[in-house]
């Protein structure tokens, strides 16, 4: 696997910008004027209590929403509304909170499926499943056997996903955002309903694939000790609106964000 | 014991994603389709003409629904209607370019069913389920309509029916009134061949996969850059191609001839069963739906009076005809109770039982 190289945006750089973005449901407010970047290279955690409109966050970067107000600017260029498949093609990968594979599957099928949208070859090959159709197809498998060796699920290449165990399946779904060669990786608790074990080999992965690839990652997460340990800096929302963001240090000690998350005593 | 995968090998990506990958598998697959070429000469002419060649064109109906609804998982009520766009066309092409073989403008016709297809498969994007088969039960009515109240599609003919021309391959009539159940056969049996030999390549490569993953979650499908208008276009097209040829078939080949009406709704819903009970996503399960819907009632209707008479019992052909249905309508619910996912499944068990014989796993 490579680093997707784009020389115009070396680490460090601001990849992606929210700027004052809100999003309302009618007369719901889900995000109030939350302003963040995630810069290139780094492991970006959102955090916040529950409701506080971290996925809602996540489903206006990938153009699930459109912000009603506001403006999200990618590789410096502002967004304008777009489908989700857009943004996909644009270098935005995603995992859900809930899995959302496709169940009826394998595991080569699905991370495969994530090489969709980089496979070329036209309608009347595939129909006849040789020369490019094929030749591609081979090229794809061998990416896609680098992902499985890389994310240690080989003994369940073959398997139909609907019947993996959580972990394994968390673990298919990262591989199959991988398969699409993401330049942001959007993370919906990766480690929600996991035991330390397979917490600590999901960690590992995910800092594999930052350092390894310098993919830039953005994650939601709940676990605290999780979340400080592997991100460079943290935001962190409350009722949809950004109350600190910085480093894990300076966030940990921030007296609101030790409010929100503990109580404030009256 | 002699069906194993011990002892085979794969060594590059193309063995291993072969659509076939067990030796067993490929020389059953050969034998079966030999068979079904030695049926021909060794067949008679009720065999060949109300068994077999009614089962290839409903089996062919069938791929191109399960292409729709069970790899892509839209429900459609118009392959009648799209069956009617084939024969049709079918009959407008052959009759206005006589000269044309009339194989190519059985093939061809399916495009226009395809062009149809698409054209009513455009509300996909924004219902699905059960509403959306009722959107193409518009297809269905609206289509049957044209059928009906268009002179032009049947060349102003006053009967209003489609009827076969004489049309021969090679000197020998294929088509028609002089055309042997054997010849029909023969084209009916290589047209089917050969449109399955391409769907399962479909379905195996990237759209095929595009296909189930729009099916199985299209939120993280389109989150995939996976276009979800273009891949349920592409599956309207062609599954209506599929059922357009079956409707050029069904009329021209093995009806010999017929009016509006054998593509109406009933239709549909015949092909829709066919799917379910074959297997919503399974090539081999269209085969084993036609077969379950179509040859059972006629095998029933043979073997049931020969299975009574030794008793003594003797029985009107009304009571055959009231015991096959209910036999019929026994051995459907039987199935779907047993195995939901369709006799595709079963056979999918079924083989993977025999592979680890005599041990349970």
């Amino acid at each position: 696997m490579r680093a997707p190289d784009n020389p115009v945006f070396a680490k460090g750089d601001v990849l992606l910008a929210v700027d004052n973005v809100s999003l309302g449901f009618g007369g719901v407010k889900a995000l109030t004027d939350v302003s963040f970047d995630i810069r290139k290279g780094e492991i970006r955690a959102i955090i916040g209590p529950n409701g506080a409109g971290k996925t809602s966050m996540l489903n206006c970067i990938n153009g699930f929403y459109y912000p009603t107000e506001g403006r999200i600017t990618f590789k410096g260029v502002k967004r304008p509304k777009m489908r989700p498949h857009e943004a996909a093609r644009g270098g935005i990968a995603r995992t859900f909170q809930n899995v959302a594979l496709f169940k009826s599957m394998s595991t080569l099928d699905n991370i495969m499926a994530g090489r969709s949208i980089k496979m070329r070859s036209n309608f009347f090959w595939q129909l006849f499943r040789h020369g490019p159709a094929m030749k591609e197809e081979v090229e794809h498998r061998r990416f896609v056997e680098e992902i499985i060796d890389f994310l240690e699920i080989q003994h369940i290449r073959k398997a139909p996903v609907g019947k993996l165990p959580y972990g394994l399946q968390k673990r298919v779904e990262l591989g199959r955002a991988l398969a699409m060669e993401p330049e942001l990786l959007l993370l919906d608790e990766p480690m929600a309903g996991m035991n330390l074990e397979e917490k600590e080999d999901m960690s590992r992965f995910i800092l594999e694939v930052n350092q390894q690839y310098g993919t830039t990652i953005a994650l939601i997460e709940h676990d605290m000790g999780v979340v400080m340990d592997l991100s460079d800096r943290v935001v962190v929302l409350e009722y949809g609106r950004k109350i600190a963001d910085g480093t894990p240090q300076e966030v940990k000690s921030d007296k609101r964000v030790i409010d929100a998350y503990l109580g404030v005593a009256h | 014991m002699l069906y194993r995968e011990a002892g085979q090998f794969k060594t590059s990506y193309v063995a291993d994603s072969a659509i076939f990958p067990l030796r067993q598998d490929r020389i059953g697959l050969g034998l079966i389709i030999v068979a079904a070429y030695a049926l021909a000469f060794i067949g008679n002419s009720f065999l060949l003409q109300a068994v077999m060649i009614p089962f290839l064109v409903f089996s062919l109906a069938s791929i191109g629904l399960n292409i729709l609804t069970g790899y892509t998982g839209l429900l459609s009520l118009g392959t009648g209607a799209f069956m009617g766009v084939g024969a049709y066309a079918c009959y407008k092409l052959m009759t206005a370019f006589p000269e044309v073989n009339v194989i190519v403008w059985i093939l061809m016709s399916g495009f226009f069913s395809a062009a149809i297809g698409a054209l009513f498969g455009l509300p996909s994007l924004r219902i699905k389920g059960f509403y959306l088969a009722v959107a193409t039960l518009a297809a269905q009515f609206f289509l049957q309509w044209c059928f009906i109240r268009i002179p032009w599609l049947v060349n102003y003919n006053v009967s209003g029916a489609l009827d076969a021309p004489l049309r021969t391959l090679f000197g020998t009539p294929i088509m028609g009134p002089n055309a042997t159940p054997q010849t029909r056969y023969l084209v009916v049996l290589t047209i089917v061949i050969l449109l399955t030999w391409l769907a399962s390549n479909l379905v195996h490569g990237r759209i095929g996969r595009m296909w189930i993953a729009i099916r199985d979650m299209d939120l993280a499908a389109e989150l995939m850059g996976i276009r979800p208008l273009q891949t349920k276009l592409l599956a309207f097209a062609v599954s209506s191609y599929y059922c357009g040829v079956a409707g050029a078939l069904l009329v021209f080949l093995w009806y010999g001839g017929a009016e509006y009406d054998v593509f109406n709704i009933n239709q549909s819903f015949f092909i829709l069963f066919m799917v379910i009970i074959g297997g919503l996503g399974s090539l081999i399960g269209s085969f084993f739906g036609a077969a379950l819907i179509f040859i059972l009632p006629i095998v029933l209707g043979i073997v049931l009076p020969a299975m009574l008479s030794p008793f003594g019992i003797s029985v009107g052909a009304d009571v055959i005809e009231h015991l096959r249905f209910m036999i019929v309508g026994a051995l459907i619910i039987f199935f779907l109770i047993v195995e939901p996912h369709g006799l595709a499944r079963l056979w999918q068990i079924g083989k993977q039982k025999l592979l680890v014989w005599p041990f349970p796993y």
